[in-house]
């Protein structure tokens, strides 16, 4: 006979190695995403090329993870209270959900809708009126904006210098003693925001030729409807061809006058960044100032909402007739069901972009 | 351990070959020397003095005093009377009025020899506007960088003058893109003198920048109209005038 059991079966270390096994056993995906990539290192195959591609800022988990820091620490604002996820919340493809204006600082507001963050490395401009033309630099004026951080550069490096562990992390990534300085803060940060790449929708399987690629009928249709009646703008695989445009909102703009804030030109009055259409069931509400909360809105206003204006689109206008896109029926639901094909649950779901 | 001796072996080696070739190319080498510019703002004839209780008056007679004074001083080149140039590699600084330090640099590895012209780019360089977080201590960004339209302030002026429509007078000089393109490169002779670049010398050329000429020239700058500007065509017609004769060779020291 055996003597009874006096000690438990398995001591604890072994335990932990079962747990861990198991663990990484269920890991969905493990296959499709090696666990070590940052996210956003390896280009999709139905892209174009970036232009922040990975070699200008070469992904390492140290600088993305940092990166990630950074973009969820609220102390970049002047107060403490607003972080970049504040406003760019994952689950809306980091644009802000149910909010027509974010609330800055104070609870103040500015005049604009957050864009959603994805693909940032094919962006050749950044926001409604394509100001900032760098990656790198273009978290500075969200930073600097008195309705949304309020901070200053400088007070915000005073802040990561103070803090151990920034200096900890800042060292090992790009070496040297010295202090955090504003090119390791912005290029930390551009680790993060570069790696938001969304390309894993159903959508992409399908352009790719990937299992789990297959679109309905409906859905079909709905992309012959996209490439014809919208394609000139939302083009590509990005579905925007980066242009500013004037979508027929307003006759007049004294709120904000869009594209001509930057070049000071009459003829880009009203004009706004075309949007990606990627992900886009999630990014309500819609527009540059978020005034439209559902896409059903959305195709009202490009079927028969549209007011003339001198900077109107001229793909917009039709002789003879009000401007617009003219859709029937069919053609709406069409769009709306392959539209919903364009979201990439993964993206808004991996827990490598979460704040942790 | 092998490994080790091996290894040392080839350094010494390596070490030994390295300093016999630097020894051959010491003999035809170019020597190379230094120099070193001063820049000195002034108002006319008077020098700058920030935040000064007694006005300057423009050409026209607008009365003015002047809180902040920056720019941008780039892509730093000599020439000899032959053609031949010496440009400098990653040329940015950022002269401050407010930073005694600022006015004064070294420019080093120059090759030796005599120059005659001196060319400089008052701003940026539109690659550099672009370019994202930047190395070079000049070009961190803060706030002689635009954030909401990516891109530096080439110059800033900011003070006082009764003539100004709210009592303020804010020049912001920047842009790089057509038509409202602020980047100038001025070329100045140095009036039959010459920097003679020698090993183990540094002579100093003494810079005048005359704030008066910001608002004089080719055009007529008068407060009242116009007093606050951050680019665009009125920014520009800034940038001329600054082209124009805001920078002058004063003396250089032979040192």
């Amino acid at each position: 006979m055996l003597p009874p059991m006096k000690r438990p079966f398995l001591s604890g270390p072994c335990w932990l190695l079962l747990l861990l096994l198991a663990a990484s056993g269920c890991r969905p995906d493990a296959d499709v995403q090696p666990n070590d990539e940052v996210p956003g290192t390896t280009v999709p195959g139905n892209f174009p090329v970036p232009i922040y591609g990975p070699e200008k800022n070469p992904p390492t988990r140290e600088a993305f993870e940092l990166g990630r820091t950074l973009f969820y620490d609220p102390r970049l604002s002047r107060e403490g209270t607003i972080s970049c996820g504040s406003c760019h919340q994952q689950f809306a493809a980091f644009a802000n959900a149910g909010h027509t204006l974010s609330h800055g600082v104070d609870g103040q507001h500015g005049t604009r809708n957050a864009p959603a963050l994805q693909n940032l490395r094919w962006k050749p401009n950044f926001f409604w009126d394509g100001g900032p033309s760098n990656i790198e630099t273009m978290p500075l004026a969200p930073i600097t904006n008195p309705v949304e951080m309020d901070e200053t550069l400088d007070n915000v490096l005073r802040k990561l210098n103070a803090d151990a562990s920034y200096r900890r992390r800042f060292a090992e990534v790009f070496g040297g003693s010295g202090p955090i300085d504003s090119y390791q803060f912005l290029r930390a940060l551009a680790q993060f925001s570069a790696a938001l790449t969304s390309a894993n929708s159903r959508y992409d399987h399908y352009a790719r030729g990937e299992s789990g690629g297959t679109l309905s009928e409906q859905e079909l249709r709905g992309l012959a409807v996209l490439r014809q009646k919208c394609g000139s703008c939302h083009a590509g695989e990005l579905f925007t061809d980066e242009s500013f445009r004037n979508n027929g909102l307003d006759s007049r703009f004294p709120l904000d006058s869009g594209r001509a804030h930057i070049t000071g030109r009459g003829t880009d009055v009203g004009r706004f960044k075309v949007p990606s259409l990627r992900n886009v069931l999630h990014t309500a509400p819609y527009m540059h100032d978020g005034r439209m909360a559902t896409l059903s809105e959305v195709l009202d206003h490009y079927d028969h909402g549209m007011v003339d204006s001198g900077t109107l689109d001229a793909q917009l206008r039709r002789p003879g007739q009000a401007p617009g896109i003219p859709l029937t029926a069919p053609e709406r639901t069409q769009l709306l069901a392959f539209l919903a094909a364009l979201t990439d649950e993964e993206f808004l779901r991996n827990p490598q972009l979460s704040e942790q | 351990m092998k490994f080790l001796k091996y290894a040392t072996l080839c350094l010494s080696l390596f070490a030994t070959t390295a300093s016999l070739s630097s020894c051959d190319k010491d003999d035809d080498a170019p020597a190379f020397g230094e120099m070193s510019m001063e820049f000195e703002n002034v108002v006319g004839s008077s020098a700058l003095q920030l935040s000064g209780t007694t006005p300057y008056q423009t050409a026209v007679g607008d009365q003015f005093t002047v809180t902040t004074f920056r720019y941008y001083i780039s892509n730093i080149r000599l020439k000899e009377a032959d053609g031949t140039e010496f440009v400098q590699p990653e040329s940015y600084y950022l002269v401050d009025e407010a930073l005694a330090p600022s006015k004064t640099f070294t420019i080093p590895n120059i090759p030796t020899g005599d120059y005659t012209s001196l060319t400089f780019t008052v701003g940026v360089d539109s690659v550099r506007n672009v370019d994202g977080a930047s190395r070079i201590g000049a070009l961190a960004p803060g706030d002689m960088f635009w954030s909401w339209s990516t891109g530096y302030i080439y110059t800033k002026l900011e003070g006082r003058s009764p003539q100004a429509a709210n009592g303020a007078i804010v020049f912001h000089i920047g842009g790089f893109k057509k038509p409202n393109n602020t980047i100038r490169t001025i070329s100045l002779g140095l009036n039959g003198g010459v920097i003679q670049i020698r090993k183990g010398r540094t002579p100093e050329v003494h810079m005048k920048a005359d704030v008066l000429k910001m608002f004089t020239g080719l055009n007529t700058i008068r407060f009242a109209t116009l007093s606050n500007t951050m680019g665009g065509p009125n920014s520009v017609l800034v940038a001329n005038n600054q082209a124009a004769g805001m920078f002058t060779v004063d003396h250089i020291h032979g040192n």
